[in-house]
């Protein structure tokens, strides 16, 4: 049995968090470039991650022995999701030719 | 005591339908990047879906499948996008 106000948490966190997991795939179907395709995954979906994550960590510490150790995906996903989307758009810049950098401000 | 056994099958429902999202976009995608990254969002999708059905069935057991999703799906994504830059897996 949990205090209502963490129930209250927890649902909002959870929500919030599949909605912002929705947005992000919804604009992986939607937008038109491979270098706008990849904004909505790497961020929305990240964040929206982190939220369910947190969710999941504050049900976990109320119902039974207190714990952190959602915190270590959350981390990890964190760090990765940068290093991968970095990958990915160099693929992408080497197979199509006309995608390039914008030129330095002058 | 009766706000998340309404909320949560309303969230995995919504996860559940990201996750086809991504997987139109990895059947239709036009590029090798493209489904590079839908698989990407699938996997970090397919994360998020085992949280929640974690916190709904109360059990620890989704965790673990959970951080190995997690720990190999970036991986995955780091050896197929090194691929399409290079040619090859190991530089």
């Amino acid at each position: 049995m949990i205090p209502l106000w963490a129930e209250v948490v927890i649902a909002a966190l959870s929500l919030s968090g599949a909605l912002f997991t929705l947005i992000g795939s919804w604009g992986l179907v939607k937008l038109g470039d491979f270098s706008k395709r990849l904004h909505g995954p790497t961020k929305a979906t990240t964040l929206g991650v982190g939220c369910v994550l947190l969710a999941s960590m504050l049900w976990f510490s109320l119902t039974g022995i207190p714990s952190l150790h959602e915190l270590l995906i959350t981390v990890f996903l964190f760090v990765t999701a940068p290093v991968s989307a970095h990958l990915m758009i160099k693929a992408a810049m080497k197979l199509d030719g006309s995608l390039k950098l914008p030129p330095p401000p002058q | 005591m009766s706000l998340l056994p309404v909320v949560l099958p309303i969230v995995v429902g919504l996860l559940a339908l990201s996750l086809a999202l991504a997987a139109w976009r990895l059947l239709r995608g036009p590029s090798g990047p493209d489904r590079v990254l839908a698989l990407d969002t699938l996997y970090i999708n397919a994360l998020a879906l085992l949280v929640a059905l974690g916190v709904w069935l109360n059990t620890g057991l989704y965790f673990e499948a959970a951080l190995l999703i997690g720990l190999l799906g970036f991986v995955g994504t780091v050896c197929v996008a090194t691929f399409l830059l290079r040619g090859r897996i190991v530089p």
